[in-house]
């Protein structure tokens, strides 16, 4: 196989002196989807906000196309070919959903901003619709939606999402995640997922890693971890 | 409009009722306070009632609290009917455009006949309203602010007080960058000014510079003092920046009071060179603007041209501003003020973003404490205390963060009542809390709270910032 596009490797991260990731190994490769999956505090987040440089890990290494980016400060590793879609969304209320595609292109080098918007509102055709509403005037979908918008203003590599299906109907989930899965067939954007939801997760990704309390408990193919009882009965049964 | 105007009857008798227990409170209340008193002045202490006063007194509080609850429970209703008129007029207005433009003219004409005295002030009036009936109400505001002087140029005090209220504004417009635009609350905006005004003094007193070399010094002084504010408080947010920039608006002033031989200390410094035409000064000499542009000599030229250098340096804060906001450092401005963790999470970095923004928000401070200085030519710290930066803030927050026309009415607002309210000495503070509380309750974003957007895509239709959330900060 080919180098990996992301490598985490012995990872520790922590709040304070409480740790909260404990030496976590993470690969994704070219062209994958990878989720995380696990309980609240867990350490998902802690482990995607740990790539973004905030917290820096203090023990282990990560690397991102070939070059260690453990030390950078946030905002220049966001500059390099990775792109976030935050928790919470967090997209910029009072500025239009125009203005919030603008300001996720604010870094891109090179590329073409009309044609990136052309996809952005191919992928998710109501944000054309909504182009000069004010962010915060959205439904929760459609500001996720916005959110993976922006991110993709940049013309990442790797798309870091960090629970894309929050506080969200099970339909709108189910747009959302189909709009994932064509992002990574189409155009081989590899992407890397959190989530909470971990029946569509493992459904979507090529491999995952479950969490427990800041280590990897468990990984493998997607439909391996569906499968394995552990998993079902801590993550999936009872609801779905 | 059906659930407001169910049974009128109810209203009226809630309203009476609300009405008859504020009596009854009232009475218990100025019984004491209003109904009796002791008066020792003939003889023995004896004790007068007055049932007279007490009688009024309940009927002001019945009759007043019966009209407040009317309105109050009528309050839907009441403001169909006024919207209803309002819509009427606007109508009206759109329809007979052009009769009202000849009305206008007549009337504009009729005045000049009868009183030949006041035609300046007729001609900016009617070219006011005109102006605004074309091209929109800023466009109004520019037309009446850049022929203010010729109208009152017979009436210095008010060009005085005009060119206060453009101080303001500009120093609005320069907070505005930093506190809405960046969304970083700063309360000590005065050391900026401070700094400006102190760096063109001490500079053209000992050069002998002109004001012009001065005045871009005196901005690059207070920018490289606004970067140096900014690098302590980068990580912070909120109400620990706000008692930080507090502490430095404070250290400025303390260090130019105690810094005696620079800035002469509590005396402050004097005589300071006053702005000249372009080298040309304006005195009563041979070499003295009047003298070499043939007129008689007046010492209101200065004040006009004073006038014009604020408007113009303050319509250039404004318009760097409104260029900013459309370029990538603006939008990150903004974007902070939203969100910071989603702007370094798109690769900004936000450093440079709030150090920009602290650094051309102080310059534009520095220009107008350069002008300041040249206009008054004294200075001393007094002039840089607190209360100025509050000031300012309350002209930012009261106009409508990020709004540029709205700090602009603010500004004006709140310094031409300043000096209206100046008979009234003890009292003018309580009005302008008045003023605060009423801003707040029916205004709470600011005069102008719809938040402009710097792109459109095809159409310009936006919803009210009203329904949208405040951004988490």
């Amino acid at each position: 196989m080919s180098e990996p596009l992301l490598s985490i490797k012995g990872v520790s991260a922590f709040y304070g002196s409480i740790a909260a990731l404990k030496g976590i190994d993470v690969e994704v490769m070219p062209g994958e989807i990878v989720t995380i999956i696990g309980a609240n505090g867990a350490g998902k987040s802690t482990l995607m906000m740990t790539i973004c440089g905030n917290p820096q890990a203090r023990e282990g290494s990560i690397v991102f196309e070939g070059r260690d980016i453990t030390q950078l400060p946030t905002h220049e590793i966001m500059r390099m070919k990775i792109a976030q879609s935050p928790e919470g969304r967090r997209i910029f209320p009072r500025m239009t959903v125009y203005e919030n595609l603008q300001m996720g292109a604010a870094t891109a080098e090179g590329g073409d901003f009309r044609s990136e918007l052309a996809r952005v509102y191919s992928l998710f055709p109501i944000l054309e619709k909504r182009s000069s509403q004010r962010g915060g005037t959205l439904s929760g979908g459609e500001q996720q939606m916005l959110a993976i918008g922006r991110a993709l203003m940049s013309r990442p590599r790797l798309l870091l999402l960090d629970e894309p299906s929050l506080g969200l109907a099970p339909l709108i989930v189910r747009q959302i995640f189909s709009a994932i899965r064509d992002l990574n067939q189409r155009e081989k954007l590899t992407i890397f997922l959190v989530e909470q939801n971990a029946f569509h997760a493992l459904k979507l990704a090529h491999r995952g890693y479950v969490m427990v309390n800041g280590r990897i408990a468990l990984q493998g193919t997607g439909r391996e971890l569906l499968e394995r009882p552990e998993v079902r009965s801590a993550y999936l049964e009872g609801g779905r | 409009m059906s659930a407001a105007r169910t049974g009128n009857s109810s209203v009226l008798s809630h309203a009476l009722k609300d009405a008859l227990i504020a009596a009854i409170v009232a009475f218990g209340l100025f019984m004491l306070l209003l109904g009796f008193l002791t008066d020792d002045s003939r003889g023995p202490l004896r004790l007068l009632t007055r049932p007279v006063l007490l009688a009024t007194t309940i009927g002001i509080v019945f009759v007043g609290r019966f009209l407040i609850s009317l309105i109050y429970y009528n309050a839907t209703t009441l403001r169909y009917y006024l919207g209803a008129l309002w819509t009427a007029i606007c109508s009206l207005a759109r329809e007979f455009k052009i009769a009202l433009v000849v009305l206008l003219l007549l009337i504009g004409g009729g005045w000049v006949f009868f009183s030949p005295k006041d035609w300046p002030l007729i001609l900016i009036t009617v070219a006011t309203i005109l102006i605004g009936v074309r091209f929109g109400f800023s466009a109004a505001l520019l037309v009446f602010a850049a022929l203010f002087p010729v109208a009152f140029y017979n009436n210095p005090y008010f060009l005085g007080i005009a060119i206060i209220i453009l101080t303001y504004v500009m120093l609005g417009w320069g907070l505005n960058i930093v506190v809405g635009l960046a969304g970083l609350l700063d309360l000590g905006y005065v050391a900026f000014y401070a700094v400006g005004a102190y760096s063109y003094a001490i500079i053209a007193q000992a050069y002998g510079w002109s004001f012009w070399v001065c005045l871009p010094l005196a901005g690059l002084f207070a920018a490289f003092f606004g970067i140096l504010l900014g690098f302590p408080v980068l990580r912070l947010r909120g109400d620990y920046l706000a008692i930080v920039t507090l502490a430095f608006g404070e250290i400025v002033r303390i260090v130019l009071l105690n810094w005696v031989s620079l800035t002469n200390g509590p005396n402050g410094i004097g005589s300071i060179p006053r702005a000249s035409f372009f080298g040309i000064p304006f005195n009563a000499t041979e070499t003295g603007f009047a003298a070499k542009f043939g007129l008689e000599f007046d010492p209101t030229h200065r004040t006009v041209f004073l006038f014009y250098v604020i408007l113009a340096l303050a319509l250039i804060t404004n318009w760097v501003t409104i260029r900013l906001r459309k370029l990538p450092v603006g939008r990150a401005w903004e974007a902070l003020r939203e969100d910071e963790i989603a702007v370094r999470s798109l690769g900004i970095n936000p450093t440079n973003t709030k150090l920009t923004a602290f650094a051309i928000g102080a310059m534009f401070g520095g220009f107008a404490g350069a002008f300041f200085a040249t206009r008054q030519g004294f200075i001393s710290p007094d002039s840089f205390t607190f209360p100025e930066s509050a000031l300012i803030l309350a002209i930012v927050v009261l106009g409508g963060m990020g709004s540029q026309i709205g700090v602009a009415i603010a500004a004006t607002v709140m310094t031409a009542s300043f000096e209206l309210f100046r008979e009234f000495e003890q009292f003018r503070l309580v009005i302008f809390g008045f003023a605060m509380v009423g801003i707040m309750i029916w205004r709470p974003r600011g005069l102008v709270s719809t938040r402009e957007p710097t792109a459109y895509l095809k159409e310009r239709k936006t919803i009210s910032v009203e329904h949208v959330t405040e951004g988490r900060g």
